[in-house]
């Protein structure tokens, strides 16, 4: 993962040139520091889903991965001086409020049904 | 008269187009008018939708038959109208409209015209007094024999529609008319055939008169199309003047001219039941007793002899043709009669007796006497529909019983003289009996057969002469059983003890004479006994025309010769120029021809062929009275019968030739239609399946990669994700 939160911090290097020198990024707190933050917040929320089993953890790394990202879209508003990005998270956060308490509701059911929070109990779909 | 018709009519309006059309018909030799011959046409047609609207209301009165016998009876009063006023000498085109009318080119043979116009000559004329005058007849019959079917108006629509057809067949002016129809009494005989759609057999007759009728219809059709290729006209008119030209031109006349009359015969043989084709009509007797008379003994069938006599010209190009007319007449004539005098069912014999008559028309049409057949066909209508009402009326008096073994003495119970007197005077008319018509028109057609000079006519002429003996045989054979002898009889199928299918008009004799003491047949009522009546006369009253004219032939004679089909008398010596060798010519010099040494043939025969009908009575009289004690059995015929040993149970079961036919025709095809079903089955199905195999060979491979784990999906996205973002880095 931090091979990609790599080639992404390059890949942004890359497609911006005009961007400060390495020296200025670790000088001062940049966009640099933040989308790192953000790359690591995603990363660590991908890593979490596949690993763990348990719905409510996983849930809970679906909402660290949106936190990653909303992270990342303030940085970038921040950085060409707009609010875009920053009414935009505002209206993910919104939707992430929503979506958290029918997410908690539906793990509630799916316990009740099984009573276990395991992922696996819930494979019936394999082909 | 004609003008104020023909101004109610609305055919002012045409008139004038009669003009503009005589000046663009090339050769408009016949002059037009007679506009109200189409009220002949317009009748039946109305009588037909007047009937559907009844069907669709579900009238349940007598209607229908009412409104059918007014319209027909009109119809006839106008054809008769008609004959007085035109005379049959004076042929003309009654104009309608231009029906077809194409055309790709200026010159002769590159358009297309068949307008809807009728052809009226002394042909015509006489089968249009005979269809039309039966049809009103039997219509009236019909009315009561008909009483309590379900299938009442549906019936005397049918039966309108037929009438309609027929008048399309015979007076159209020219041959898409003739042939719109010829497959539109097809398809009413198929109809009328299966009027009982209940009943499987009715069903499986009706569908076999329509197929073996298409085959002929085959050769009708190719043979209109190549008439249309070689003259360039469908029009009788344009067709013979150029066959004159050819014949007075001397020219040889070209291969694919003289197949036209072959083909054409091809279509008379199916649909007037000739030899090959022949089987349809006795089974066509599963539908109403009625139908039997009017289509498929007195009307339809002689459409063939029809077509002949109208298209005579065309044959007279071909010698062979009319030769193999007479042939195929003469044998189908012989062969008919030895089932007639077998079978045991009395309506089976008398459809045999017609297989049988027709061919005697088609030996007419060959021996070049085209009157004699027009005279047979005219006096067969009216004996046989005598004979088939008569057998109509036993059928439905006695619940369905046909057959001869089970009844017995039915002119000893009373109610039933009328019918005994009118089947006697049918059969002696059949049979030929002195003095009867069907005694002068069968003599007319066997001494023409023994003077025409064609390959093998004297030997057709005994072959007719010993039919003519074999014909008395077997129709008294049903007189006798059935209406002389002992008193006794059974009911047939539709009898249901304790219940009367319909009593309402019966008349109850009172006499329990056999077992069946619960079984009171009933007597025909009024409506049957007045047909029945009407039509003995008529057929002993058909003698007269014979003698009404000076002409050879007399009235009918005179008829065909103002007709189309006169070119037949006239030609006697193409078999001579055929042949070449020094066969003799006759018509107008009969004097040096002589049968018996005597020098009018047609004397001579008188005394031959009735020698032969009274031998043939006689024959049957020894068989089947001598020493009779029950309808069962007749002591002197069934010793015979035994003694014959095979061939009369094989006479009995029609020769086999049904089961001939479906050996050699129905089998194989049954087998190529197998083939051709699995070749569907394995082939065309097998690549569509093919075509399904494919996705469910791939679905059960890639099938495994869904695990139904969530992580699995999970891990699969973000592997998405990332084969992604490498794609991206590397192209940028």
């Amino acid at each position: 993962m931090n091979a990609l939160a790599g080639s992404m911090s390059a890949l942004i290097a890359q497609s911006a040139p005009s961007l400060a020198s390495a020296a200025d990024m670790l000088s001062t707190i940049g966009l640099y520091h933040y989308l790192v933050v953000a790359c690591a917040m995603f990363a660590l929320g991908v890593i979490g889903f596949l690993s763990r089993r348990n719905l409510i953890i996983m849930f809970l790394c679906t909402e660290l991965m949106l936190q990653g990202a909303s992270l990342a879209l303030i940085a970038f508003s921040r950085y060409w001086f707009n609010h875009t990005g920053e009414v935009f998270v505002i209206f993910v956060l919104t939707v992430a409020a929503a979506e958290a308490a029918m997410a908690l509701a539906l793990v509630v059911l799916l316990y009740r049904k099984r009573e276990t929070l395991d992922a696996l109990a819930w494979s019936s779909m394999r082909g | 008269m004609i003008d104020v018709w023909r101004t109610t009519l609305g055919f002012t309006a045409t008139l004038a187009q009669d003009a503009v059309h005589t000046g663009a018909g090339a050769v408009g030799a016949i002059p037009h008018g007679g506009g109200f011959f189409f009220l002949a046409l317009l009748l039946p047609a109305l009588s037909v939708v007047l009937c559907g609207v009844y069907a669709a209301l579900g009238v349940k009165s007598k209607l229908p038959a009412w409104t059918t016998v007014v319209c027909l009876t009109l119809a006839f009063i106008t054809i008769l109208v008609g004959y007085i006023q035109l005379g049959p000498d004076s042929p003309r085109i009654a104009f309608g409209f231009h029906w077809f009318n194409l055309s790709w080119g200026s010159a002769p043979g590159q358009s297309l015209v068949a307008d809807f116009a009728l052809y009226i000559d002394g042909l015509s004329l006489l089968w249009m007094l005979f269809v039309t005058g039966l049809g009103a007849l039997i219509a009236l019959y019909s009315s009561e024999y008909m009483a309590g079917d379900k299938g009442y108006a549906r019936y005397f629509a049918a039966f309108s529609l037929f009438v309609f057809t027929m008048s399309c067949l015979v007076l159209g002016d020219n041959l898409l008319f003739m042939f719109l129809g010829w497959e539109g009494v097809g398809l009413c005989s198929y109809l009328l055939i299966g009027h009982n759609y209940k009943k499987p057999s009715a069903v499986a007759a009706a569908k076999k008169a329509f197929i073996v009728n298409r085959i002929g219809d085959f050769g009708l059709i190719v043979g209109l199309m190549l008439t249309f290729v070689k003259f360039g006209a469908l029009r009788y008119e344009d067709i013979f003047a150029q066959v004159d030209a050819m014949r007075a031109s001397g020219v040889d006349i070209p291969m694919s001219i003289k197949v036209i009359p072959l083909l054409f015969m091809a279509g008379a043989f199916g649909k007037s039941a000739q030899l090959p084709l022949y089987v349809w009509l006795p089974d066509a007797m599963e539908g109403p007793t009625p139908v039997s008379a009017l289509i498929h003994a007195a009307t339809m069938v002689t459409a063939g002899v029809y077509l002949i006599a109208r298209t005579m010209p065309l044959f007279t190009l071909n010698p062979d043709a009319l030769a193999t007319v007479a042939w195929v007449g003469g044998l189908t004539a012989l062969f008919s009669a030895t089932i007639g005098m077998a079978v045991f069912d009395i309506k089976r014999v008398m459809a045999y007796s017609t297989v049988s008559q027709l061919g005697y028309m088609f030996l007419g049409l060959g021996a070049l006497s085209a009157s004699g057949a027009a005279y047979h066909v005219f006096t067969h209508a009216f004996f046989k529909a005598s004979l088939f009402l008569s057998c109509g009326a036993v059928m439905h008096g006695f619940a369905g019983q046909l057959d001869l073994r089970k009844l017995s003495g039915l002119a000893k119970l009373p109610g039933w003289r009328i019918t005994a007197f009118t089947m006697l005077v049918g059969c002696l008319c059949l049979s030929g009996f002195p003095f009867t018509s069907g005694f002068f028109s069968k003599d007319m057609i066997i001494a023409e057969a023994f003077v025409t000079p064609g390959p093998g006519y004297q030997a057709l002429g005994i072959i007719a002469l010993i039919t003519a003996g074999m014909t008395a045989y077997y129709a008294f054979r049903v007189f006798f059983r059935v209406f002389l002898g002992p008193v006794e009889f059974e009911p047939g199928e539709e009898y249901t003890p304790g219940e009367h299918a319909h009593d309402d008009h019966a008349v109850d004799d009172g006499q329990d004479t056999t077992a069946h003491a619960s079984f009171h047949p009933h007597a025909p009522g009024v409506a049957i006994n007045l047909v029945l009546t009407l039509l003995a006369i008529g057929a002993l009253a058909a003698a007269a025309p014979y003698f009404m004219h000076k002409e050879h032939g007399g009235w009918v004679g005179a008829m065909t010769h103002g007709s189309t089909a006169a070119i037949a008398e006239e030609s006697q010596t193409i078999f001579t120029a055929h042949t070449g060798a020094g066969a003799v010519e006759h018509v107008a010099d009969e004097e040096t021809l002589s049968i018996l040494g005597m020098t009018v043939p047609h004397v001579a025969m008188y005394f031959i062929s009735s020698g032969f009908a009274i031998v043939g009575l006689a024959l049957a009289w020894v068989l089947h009275m001598t020493g009779r004690r029950s309808a069962a059995s007749a002591p002197v015929a069934d010793a015979l019968k035994r003694a014959l040993g095979p061939v009369g149970v094989w006479a009995e079961h029609k020769w086999y030739v049904d089961e001939l036919y479906d050996w050699l025709l129905r089998k194989p095809l049954r087998v190529l239609a197998w083939i051709f079903a699995y070749i569907d089955m394995l082939f065309v199905d097998g690549l569509v399946s093919l075509a399904g195999v494919g996705p469910r060979i791939l679905g059960w491979i890639i099938r495994p990669s869904q695990s139904g784990a969530l992580q699995g999906y999970a891990a699969g996205m973000a592997a998405g994700m990332i084969l992604f973002l490498l794609m991206l880095w590397v192209m940028l």
